[in-house]
């Protein structure tokens, strides 16, 4: 395994240029909860954000992402380690934790759309859904860039290029949960209190 | 099946816009007639389309440039003609909608169009060269860039033809931009023309923050960066942090105008305002990525054409850095009347204010580099002293404009389109074309014609005079910006002469394509055989004009901040390997153009609602992505017998030209006759430790 | 193409580095999720816990996830993301400053 390693060294020019693009996605991102601040009281006659969160199911969906964090750290272990099949399984764990938190996400936006809490109904819901839902986005992306990387590992092994891909998507990975943090943070427990 | 197009978005009221139409369809049928003809489709496609080289790319962003040139300088010409013509009890001959369209488009295409694909253009071409590197980090993401800008510049094209460009002037301001007020097309094609530029902007800024940082040289430490990759540097610095901004707000925008999003909408819990704030929490550092690039072309040319080392270079990078920094304190100049309270108002102004110290800085280290200097006047260094003193009133308006008791009074008039203007054209527009002479030989090989240069220097300098002081009168006389007719009568001589003005510029920019076709048609008589026509003094001039694809056969050791101006002191200029390698390059692909080509179809669907394409062509580019991460056959290898033969031309050009010669009678950096040498900050040479 | 030459020795992400940063974000996952949902704290104090706790948190997953540190290899990311986030700070706190401004301004004039 030795040359994966020093492949994967060779290529931090590579991996700092997708750290500089996560860095100009830190202000994507920081734009919108400074919209979701700003937004947060406008309720124009609508919902309340105490009415709208419920703090169960994102506590669910918090620690889904959290485990998927560290089963995506085992997975560079056991890269790291070389071995294939686990690299593929820890994957795969982590794609189920990412697809449920996105399923779980989903399905809280269409309750609230039948409930009348829909995107169109007040600047807080408007703020309140672009944010959420820039964040699942990027989970998205996130989950499809997974299916390919499984894909690419079983097709050629755990090559050099793919150990740097895997890198890159290990910060991607772990980027989606910091951000998390922010919006459960900002969005969902100072919601639940007021 | 088509969302909002109908057949009526192709007709028009306008016959100037019909006229406009045919002229660019006609202009578009003669380039693909002529191509046919004469049989260069392939040509094209090899050589050009699917290129992944930075400096084929360069110079594919400055042909963006020019033609955006052109067309904004039409409805910058129509505007003033309108206002010109449209006194008391006059109407002009425009209606308010295309007026307003043009005033928009004239912001929006020299912003995002000709200014930044022109700065990007000269990166692309200098660059790489100046540091010593093969190419960027990212040669294909180079060409998506590229492609992506000419697939945004497509739709504000497209605009003409089918639907309407947008009304709500270049910045877009809720809720006018909003579905209420603006229910036409035409707010869409700015956002999704903008939004693609800008995302191609920020992939640009990657790519060349990644490249300067690591692909420098061995030896070329920061402080031995030319200054032209310094300013560069803080300019990519700003693109990376500051489009981003730009991304956020144009993307809820277009969420409230086409899923009805109550983000900006100033109902129902919108807050207008943000978008406001958030449009120039971009747009001030956007002002800093036009102008820093400038000023590094300024540093390049006045020590190349002054013959002396560039004075100051220290203050001049930290100048450099705290513009970059400062640029993004100061965004809430541009509305000082929103209603925050003094105390916001007074620190924002105060922010403004200390910029002008960091670039006074600069003033002065450009003035000291031509002190004692042996001047070659050459066309950049009349550009450079245009800039200095027209520049320099720009700058003091704007201070004037910081203050914002002076602001309340002057804001929106017309003082201050004159103050942008008389910050951006020299700032920018003087430099991107001081550097366009300066780089023009080491792209294509032969130096371009100085008598239509000068020309043109002098028509856009006069042409600037007369255009924009009559601004600053009407300004202080308390006309507003942007009006279609007006009703009094003092108001009409000056915007007389603003229209003489711009009769003036446009002979400026005849003469600059006329400069370019004369220089072309003589380009045998002006040849550049050694690869350094002016004494450079940087790494893209110790090789040969145009650059092999590979750039360095052997890439070079940097001693000093004067990389190749120390090789000639020290005779070690044109010195050769033992033996040359293999390089390995990157292969051409048409990736990038299917992917613009989709990001084209995205925004078009998009504007006019038609979701089942907007889906198709999002997966189509993910899909691209994907395809191409399968692909692992990616380089090409030039075998180091080719690159031999290579340098075996270039060298036996230089015995031709009389280079060798010529570079071991030089035995001093230039600036020994000044008194003030030491201030010069000489660098200490040798390989760091 | 590359020519980097970084010889420096990586160190090799373990098991037991990312056990114990998982330990430490799932504690302070739990302490503000606690706070709100057994209403232990009042409403100006359960926000700064959620806020320290956030802090900490992004600190843990950046040092024990993104392994960022001040070595070399990790340097520039390190300096990228503090640079960042100094401007972040500037365009988000600039704008929180000037708004509620505006927002106090605006609620003396409804009065």
């Amino acid at each position: 395994m030795k040359t994966v390693l020093a492949a994967a060294r060779a290529d931090t020019e590579v991996n700092f240029g997708f750290w500089v693009y996560l860095m100009s996605d830190v202000i994507i991102f920081s734009m919108l909860f400074l919209v979701y601040v700003d937004l947060s009281q406008r309720y124009a006659g609508g919902p309340t954000a105490s009415e709208v969160f419920e703090l169960r199911g994102v506590f669910l969906e918090t620690m889904a992402l959290l485990f998927s964090s560290l089963t995506f750290g085992m997975a560079m272990v056991s890269l790291h380690q070389g071995h294939k099949s686990r690299v593929m399984a820890w994957l795969g764990a982590t794609f189920v934790l990412g697809a449920f938190f996105l399923g779980h996400e989903l399905s809280e936006f269409i309750k609230l759309v039948h409930e009348g809490a829909s995107f169109t109904r007040s600047g807080f819901l408007s703020a309140y859904f672009g944010l959420v839902g820039t964040h699942g986005t990027h989970v998205f992306f996130g989950l499809i860039w997974v299916v390919v990387m499984v894909v690419q590992i079983q097709l050629h092994g755990l090559t050099a290029p793919i150990a740097s891909r895997l890198a890159r998507l290990s910060l991607f990975w772990h980027f989606l949960d910091l951000v998390w943090i922010c919006v459960f943070s900002t969005v969902y427990l100072p919601g639940v209190m007021q | 099946m088509f969302g909002k197009l109908t057949l009526e978005a192709f007709s028009h009221d306008s016959l100037i816009i019909v006229f406009a139409n045919v002229v660019m369809i006609g202009a578009g049928l003669l380039v693909v007639g002529l191509v046919t003809y004469y049989r260069q489709w392939g040509y094209l496609y090899r050589e050009w389309f699917t290129t992944v080289d930075h400096k084929k790319i360069g110079v594919m962003y400055i042909i963006i440039a020019l033609i955006f040139l052109l067309r904004g300088f039409i409805d910058a010409s129509m505007v003033r003609a309108q206002q010109a013509t449209a006194g008391p009890g006059m109407d002009g001959y425009l209606h308010a909608g295309h007026f307003a369209e043009l005033f928009t488009g004239h912001g929006t295409m020299m912003i995002f169009f000709m200014a930044m694909p022109f700065l990007v253009g000269l990166m692309n071409i200098a660059i790489p060269l100046q540091i010593g590197a093969r190419d960027v980090s990212y040669p294909l993401l180079n060409a998506i860039s590229l492609w992506l800008t000419a697939a945004a510049g497509a739709l504000v094209m497209i605009s003409l033809l089918i639907g309407q460009f947008s009304e709500a002037g270049w910045s877009g301001y809720t809720p006018f931009s909003g579905l209420e007020a603006s229910p036409s097309s035409g707010v869409d094609y700015w956002i999704w023309a903008l939004q693609i530029s800008g995302i191609s902007t920020t992939l640009t800024g990657i790519n060349f923050l990644v490249t300067i940082l690591k692909k420098r040289a061995p030896g070329m430490g920061f402080m031995r960066m030319p200054m032209f990759t310094w300013t560069a540097l803080c300019t990519n610095i700003l693109m990376v942090l500051a489009f981003p901004a730009l991304t956020a707000a144009l993307a809820l925008l277009a969420l409230d105008r086409s899923v009805g999003t109550h983000f900006f909408t100033g109902t129902m819990g919108g807050d207008q305002m943000m978008y406001i704030n958030m449009f120039w929490v971009w747009g001030h550092p956007e002002v800093y990525i036009l102008v820093l690039p400038a000023f590094g072309v300024f540093s390049e040319v006045t020590a190349t054409y002054c013959n002396k080392r560039l004075f100051g270079y220290t203050s001049m990078v930290w100048a450099t850095m705290a513009i970059a920094f400062l640029s993004f304190t100061v965004w809430v100049h541009h509305f000082f009347t929103m209603g925050q309270d003094p105390l916001r108002n007074a620190a924002f102004g105060i922010a403004t204010m200390i910029i002008a110290i960091p670039t006074g800085v600069k003033i002065y280290d450009w003035m000291w580099t031509m002190f004692r200097g042996r001047i070659e006047f050459k066309l950049p260094m009349l550009w450079l002293i245009g800039f200095l003193i027209t520049f320099t009133m720009g700058g003091m308006s704007g201070v004037l404009l910081a203050i914002p008791g002076a602001d309340f009074k002057m804001h929106n008039s017309l003082f201050l389109v004159a103050h942008f203007h008389n910050v951006l054209i020299p700032g920018t527009m003087f430099g991107l074309l001081a550097g366009f002479y300066y780089w023009f030989p080491k792209s294509f090989g032969f130096t371009l014609d100085e008598k239509w240069g000068r020309r043109s220097f002098w028509g856009w300098l006069i042409g600037f005079y007369v255009a924009f002081v009559p601004l600053y009168m009407l300004g202080i006389m308390g006309m507003p910006r942007r009006m279609v007719t007006y009703d009094n009568p003092a108001w009409q001589i000056w915007l007389i002469i603003a229209a003489i003005g711009a009769i003036i510029v446009a002979y400026g920019i005849f003469s600059m394509f006329m400069q370019i076709y004369v220089s072309v048609r003589d380009r045998e008589k002006n040849r550049d055989l050694s690869g350094d026509p002016w004494g450079g003094r940087t790494l893209e001039w110790s090789i040969a004009s145009p650059p092999p694809e590979y750039n360095f056969a052997v890439i070079p050791e940097v001693r000093d901040r004067d990389a190749f101006m120390e090789m000639k002191v020290n005779d070690t200029a044109y010195l050769r390997p033992e033996r040359y390698e293999d390089i390995h390059m990157p292969r051409s692909t048409p990736i990038a153009i299917v992917i613009a080509g989709l990001a084209f179809f995205f925004g078009f669907a998009f504007v006019w609602h038609i979701w089942w394409l907007a889906g198709l062509c999002l997966a189509g580019i993910v899909g691209s992505v994907i395809a191409r991460s399968f692909n692992t056959d990616t380089e090409f290898v030039i075998p180091a017998e080719e690159v031999e033969r290579t340098e075996d031309a270039f060298h036996r050009q230089l015995e031709a030209d009389g280079a060798f010669e010529r570079v071991k009678g030089l035995k001093h950096y230039g600036d020994e006759r000044s008194p003030h040498a030491h201030l010069a900050e000489p660098v200490e040479r040798g390989t760091p430790a | 193409m590359s020519h980097s030459t970084d010889a420096t020795p990586g160190h090799a992400p373990t098991a037991r580095g990312y056990l114990i940063g998982f330990v430490l974000a799932l504690v302070l996952t739990l302490i503000p999720f606690g706070v709100v949902a057994f209403g232990l704290l009042s409403q100006g104090m359960a926000l700064i816990v959620i806020a320290i706790a956030a802090i900490l948190q992004l600190a843990v997953h950046l040092r024990f996830f993104l392994h960022l540190d001040m070595s070399t290899e990790q340097r520039w990311n390190t300096i990228s993301i503090l640079f960042s986030l100094l401007i972040m700070v500037v365009m988000v706190g600039g704008t929180m400053w000037l708004f509620y401004s505006l927002y106090v301004r605006h609620m003396m004039v409804g009065h």
